[in-house]
Parts: C-alpha cells; sequence; structure tokens
C-alpha cells in the first residue's frame, strides 16, 4: 500500500459517479476547433434518428417519395394509435422490459459473486477457470447459438420469455468488469471487516458492493442496452406474437412484399424511449464504463 | 488474560521469501510492546499473523491462553488498526465503530453505550454523523483507535498508526495513545519502523531485521546495551558513530581512538560511540581528531557532523546508503553537546570519550563485547 489513504481512493470522489467538473453540461460556451469536426460527425449521428422521428410522422405516401420528404404535411399521431392497435405493442413492451430487467439483476448479482471470487478467493486453478472465462468473450454468439439453442430446448425454454433470461443471466463480460474493479479496492477494507467479523459474503455485501456503485451502473446499463436491443436471439428461440420482444415484434411491420415504413418508424420510436431515456440519465456511467473496460488492471 | 506468545513461528512465503525467521516472543498481560525494524523485516507479518490475516508456515501463536493457528480472524478477540486506517468509506463514523458489534449480534443498547463512551473518550462525539472522507487524518487516526477499542479486544495490534500523519499531530497522537495505553492497560504489540515512536512508547522493544528477533527489552536497555551492531546502529538518533577498530593484547585501536580493555581477546573489533558522550575537553580521555563539517544548532542542544581519520562499520540498519562525501580513508562522526559551544566548519580539535561509555562489538560476528 502506498502512502495514498484509502479515503482517496474510495472516498467520497469514488461513490459519485464523476466529479462535477466534468460535468457534460458545462463549459459549452468554449468554443475550441474541434468542434468543426464534432459538429459534423453529430451531424451525421443525428440525421438518422430525426429522419426516423420524422418519417414516424407523415402518411404511408410520404415515405416513399424521392427526395424524401423532410416536413410532412401534417404531424399523423395516427401512425402511433396504429402501432398500438394493429400489433400487441404493450405486450412486446412489457416482455422486454421483463426480459431486460431479469437479465440486470441476474448479471448483477451472479457476476458479483464470480468477480469477487476471482478477485479476492484463493483456490486450486482459478487463474486458469478466469481465463477460459475471458476467452468465451472471444467467441462470437453466432458460433454458440445452435448449442445454446439445443441446451434451452431440451430446458423446454423455446417459446417462452425464460429463453431469453435464463442463458444471459451471467456473462463473461461482467465478471471482468466486477473482477477487475473489486482488485482496485484496498484490500484493508476487507480485512478489517474480517477481524471486525464479517463473513465473506457479508464482506461482499456490506463493504465491497456499497463500494461498487460505479461499477454495478456501468454494467447494469450495458446489460440494459445489450438486452433491451438483442434480435438475433429472440428471433431463434421465439415463435407466438404473444412472447415477442419488441425488437422482433418490429420486424412484422416489414413483410416481404410491403413495408409499412411510417409504422415501423413510430413503433421503432416508442421501442427506443426507454433506452434514450436511459441514456439522458446515465450518461456518465456509458462514459465511464467505456472508458473503464480494460483500462484498469 | 490478554497475553500474546509467538512460539518457533516462522513464515515464508510461497516463492521462498522467509518473513519470520524463528520469532519467540512473549507479550505479557497489559504489556506496551513495539515491534520495530527496517522495512522488509517481518515485524509486519508477525502482526498480521497474530491477526490471522497471515497463517504462520509453522510455529504456535497464543492470543490469552488459546493456541489461535487455526482460529478465525473473528474469533480472536483482537483488534487491529491499519496504517491507511482501513475506514469503511460508505458508512458514517458511527456506523464504521458500531461495524464489528453489530457482526457479533451485539444488543442495539449496548452497541449504543460503547460507541458514545468511546466516542466521548476520543473526542469524537460530534463527528458520529461525518463519513470518514470528511475528517482530518488525524480525526480518522482516531476513528480507527476508536473502532478497534469499542470492541473491547483483550489485545490490540497496531500497525504503523502514526505513519500516515504529519510531524507534529504524530507527537500529539503518540502521548495520547500512550495515556489511553496506561489508562486501559490493554495489551498492545505495536509495530513501527520509526526508532523514536519504538523508544517513547513500549514497555518493551523487540528489535527485528531480515525475520530474526535482534534484541528484547526495555528502550533504555536497548540503548545503553545493544547485544549486536544491528540494534546499536538502529536505536538512537542520531545513531551510534561506528569505527573499525583492531584489538591486541588488551588495548583497542579504532582511527587514531586509542584505549584499554583488557577483557578483550584479539581481532577485528567495532567501536561504537554515541553521540553524547563525547567532551571537548579529552585531558586524560582517550580522544580522537575530529574534523568539524556541518553545525546545527538545535536550540536544546547542537549537533555537530564531521569526521575522523579511520572507516566506518556498515550494520545494515541504516535508512538507505548515502554516498558519503568524505575521503577514502575518514569515517563520518556525530556528536551532540550542550548549547553554546563554538564550533566551524573546517575547525580540527580532539574530542575525548569516557572508556566505560565506549561500546565494542566483535566485527566477525557483529555481536557485542562487554
Amino acid at each position: 500500500m502506498s502512502e495514498q489513504t484509502i479515503e482517496e481512493v474510495t472516498g467520497e470522489a469514488l461513490l459519485e459517479p464523476l466529479p462535477d467538473d466534468v460535468d457534460p453540461g458545462q463549459g459549452r460556451t468554449v468554443f475550441s476547433a474541434w468542434h468543426l469536426v464534432l459538429l459534423p460527425l453529430a451531424l451525421v449521428m443525428v440525421i438518422p434518428l430525426v429522419w426516423m422521428v420524422v418519417t414516424s410522422f407523415e402518411t404511408l405516401n410520404e415515405t416513399r417519395q424521392f427526395p424524401p420528404v423532410l416536413v410532412p404535411g401534417s404531424i399523423r399521431w395516427q401512425n402511433y394509435r396504429d402501432v398500438l392497435e394493429q400489433a400487441p405493442f404493450a405486450r412486446w413492451f412489457l416482455n422486454t422490459l421483463f426480459v431486460t430487467v431479469a437479465v440486470v439483476i441476474g448479471n448483477l448479482v451472479f457476476c458479483s459473486l464470480a468477480g469477487y471470487a476471482f478477485a479476492r478467493l484463493k483456490f486450486f486453478g482459478r487463474d486458469v477457470v478466469f481465463l477460459l472465462v475471458l476467452a468465451t468473450l472471444m467467441i462470437p454468439f453466432q458460433v454458440i447459438m445452435i448449442p445454446t439453442f439445443l441446451i434451452v430446448r431440451q430446458l423446454g425454454l423455446i417459446d417462452t420469455l425464460g429463453a431469453l433470461i435464463v442463458p444471459n443471466l451471467a456473462g463473461a463480460f461482467g465478471i471482468f468488469l466486477l473482477r477487475q474493479f473489486f482488485r482496485t479496492l484496498p484490500i484493508e477494507l476487507e480485512e478489517a471487516a474480517r477481524i471486525d467479523g464479517a463473513s465473506r459474503l457479508g464482506i461482499l455485501f456490506k463493504i465491497v458492493l456499497p463500494l461498487s456503485g460505479p461499477a454495478l451502473a456501468t454494467l447494469a446499463v450495458i446489460t440494459f442496452m445489450w438486452t433491451w436491443n438483442d434480435f438475433l436471439w429472440p428471433l431463434v428461440t421465439i415463435y407466438s406474437s404473444n412472447n415477442m420482444t419488441l425488437q422482433l415484434g418490429l420486424t412484422t411491420f416489414q413483410g416481404a412484399h410491403q413495408s409499412n415504413t411510417h409504422l415501423l418508424m413510430a413503433a421503432t420510436m416508442m421501442s427506443m424511449l426507454p433506452l434514450l431515456l436511459l441514456f439522458f440519465v446515465a450518461q456518465r456511467w456509458f462514459i465511464r464504463g467505456i472508458a473503464t473496460t480494460g483500462l484498469k488492471g | 488474560m490478554g497475553q500474546v506468545v509467538f512460539e518457533h513461528v516462522n513464515k515464508v512465503f510461497p516463492g521462498g521469501t522467509v518473513a519470520i525467521d524463528d520469532l519467540s516472543l512473549e507479550v505479557p498481560d497489559g504489556q506496551f510492546m513495539i515491534l520495530v525494524g527496517p522495512s522488509g523485516c517481518g515485524k509486519t507479518t508477525a502482526l498480521r499473523c497474530v491477526a490471522g490475516l497471515e497463517k504462520p508456515t509453522s510455529g504456535t501463536i497464543r492470543v490469552g491462553d488459546r493456541v489461535v493457528n487455526d482460529v478465525t480472524p473473528r474469533d480472536r478477540d483482537i483488534a487491529m488498526v491499519f496504517q491507511n486506517y482501513a475506514l469503511y468509506p460508505h458508512m458514517t463514523v458511527y456506523k464504521n465503530l458500531a461495524f464489528g458489534l453489530r457482526q457479533r449480534k451485539t444488543d442495539k443498547a449496548e452497541i449504543d453505550r460503547r460507541v458514545a463512551s468511546v466516542s466521548t473518550m476520543l473526542g469524537l462525539d460530534d463527528l458520529l454523523k461525518r463519513r470518514p472522507a470528511q475528517l482530518s487524518g488525524g480525526q480518522r487516526q482516531r476513528v480507527a483507535m476508536g473502532r478497534a477499542l469499542v470492541r473491547e479486544p483483550s489485545a490490540f495490534l497496531l500497525d504503523e498508526p502514526l505513519s500516515n500523519l504529519d510531524a507534529k499531530l504524530r507527537v500529539q497522537m503518540r502521548a495520547e495513545l500512550k495515556r489511553l495505553h496506561t489508562r486501559l492497560g490493554i495489551t498492545t504489540v505495536y509495530v513501527t519502523h520509526d526508532q523514536v515512536e519504538a523508544m517513547t512508547l513500549g514497555d518493551r522493544i523487540a528489535v527485528m531485521s531480515s525475520g530474526k528477533l535482534q534484541q528484547l527489552g526495555p528502550p533504555q536497555e536497548l540503548y545503553d546495551e545493544p547485544t549486536n551492531l544491528f540494534v546499536a546502529g538502529f536505536i538512537g538518533s542520531p545513531p551510534m558513530n561506528l569505527i573499525r577498530g583492531r584489538a591486541d593484547g588488551g588495548r583497542v585501536t579504532a582511527g587514531d581512538l586509542t584505549f584499554e580493555r583488557s577483557e578483550v581477546a584479539d581481532g577485528d573489533v567495532a567501536v561504537g560511540i554515541r553521540p553524547e558522550t563525547v567532551v571537548q575537553q579529552s585531558d586524560g580521555l582517550p580522544s580522537f581528531e575530529f574534523l568539524v563539517d556541518v553545525v546545527e544548532p538545535l536550540g536544546d542542544e547542537v549537533v555537530v557532523h564531521g569526521s575522523t581519520a579511520g572507516t566506518t562499520v556498515e550494520t545494515g540498519a541504516e535508512e538507505e546508503e548515502l554516498p558519503t562525501m568524505l575521503e577514502g580513508s575518514r569515517a563520518p562522526i556525530t556528536a551532540r553537546f550542550d548549547p553554546g559551544v563554538r564550533f566551524h566548519p573546517g575547525d580540527r580539535l580532539r574530542l575525548g570519550v569516557r572508556p566505560d561509555r565506549l561500546h565494542l562489538f566483535d566485527l566477525r560476528t557483529g555481536a557485542a563485547i562487554r
């Protein structure tokens, strides 16, 4: 341990997501040459989103014109009503929400336990097992999709929400993220807690996790986003309309012979709202997650 | 009761580093025992073995009347204060103090009572609702002490608890610690690398080096009668001057210092001179030539650094190797005088020293010759 005190390592600064002076809202009065680069880039990113919003208020005819209609004749709220009437949209929304929340909770619980074991417990073969866990990060999902499908079928979960939840309850990424973070916590805190009489689980829940807010939030946000947006796995395992998630349901607006682009955009808009909301609320965790993963050893 | 005993304790880390080499040590109930030595000497490992954070490779550790080798830290009835305090950053001071008691399912009223009494004793009453990050260094240190005290353990383990404080606060907390120990009389094992802390706090001091116990005794005894070169070089600030010499037929010569010591066997020796034992007038006393280099007036005394003819002896207790700016055949000498002496750099004089205040060590074994 260096001369640094523990409070400097895990003090308030760590419990706060980011110091205030990094707040994205500040410093916008300062103009720098970078903005000349960033502004066009931002435009490139935002234009599709804006186009989607605009299209979601157009009539079917307007969506088919070229050049594209960027200012619709009138704002058609009707599109949104049509989506809700023509498809079990609310049902899909609830399905997605349920699956996502379950997967996020599962990841927080199981990745904490596994990450802590890899970070602090000494057991035979720990480092080898950890390497194996890490190695699974390099296997593309498409490779394990069929084996996973077979297992899930044996569990009798095909075409149920369970098929979307169970295989995703823990992930190598979360284990890795939390292990790396746990290792940065001063070991003396845990030793002090051991002397104070806490058990291993007690240490994890009363000392380690309360100090791991940033890492847990990052994991929650990233898992939420992945699960919410997942398309391929639901496509493979879910057949009946009632059990579909949003991403899967959206495809029903896009047939082989006809696309209801205006309805598709309205539905997509609604399916994106929670993520947009999440991003605005938790963007500092996104940034931190990207900034910390893989950097701290 | 709360005695702490090491019996032939060894600790070898994976990789073969020997941290503790056959340590046997008894801390009687209520005693303030200091483990002191340079970094890497095994003192902290020894303490962690008592706490149960390390497992000794062999040997027995007792706390009270129990062998605790296989007892969990929780059940050893000890409390520890860490060098960096290890306060739980997400808990208030009150919760930090109460955590150990809560883990033991202590009754809520009892927790309140004990936290209140400890916080009053340490002057933490106004801080109970604060988080560690909102405290000053000295306050954190007191909370760390309080967290140990509140448990009412049979032994206290302190690992360099003052080393993160600034110099002034350290002196203050040192006195406070001593007062606390006098008042509570709890067995205390205190690890430090600071020999001033060791001298001022300890009932007894165990000097360690390279995992071995070098000497065990009350502070004054260690100062007056170091059993070997290491302890001689480690205890005392400024440290003892050590000059290479030779004993021949009851006569010892070191540089140009010569004196009689009839019982000494012939051979190479180290002659040790405490800085405060030298005097300016050398009539009749054995004396040596002294070239003044630096004069440090401290108000209550004057410390003079200089050199004499001869070769200095390395003891292994030096903080770090300092390149001496002296010519090859001269040994650095530090001397302490009462205020009022007038020395100037470049002065050349003779300093005398009473023969019975000179220390002699066998240069081959390092052991003291008495």
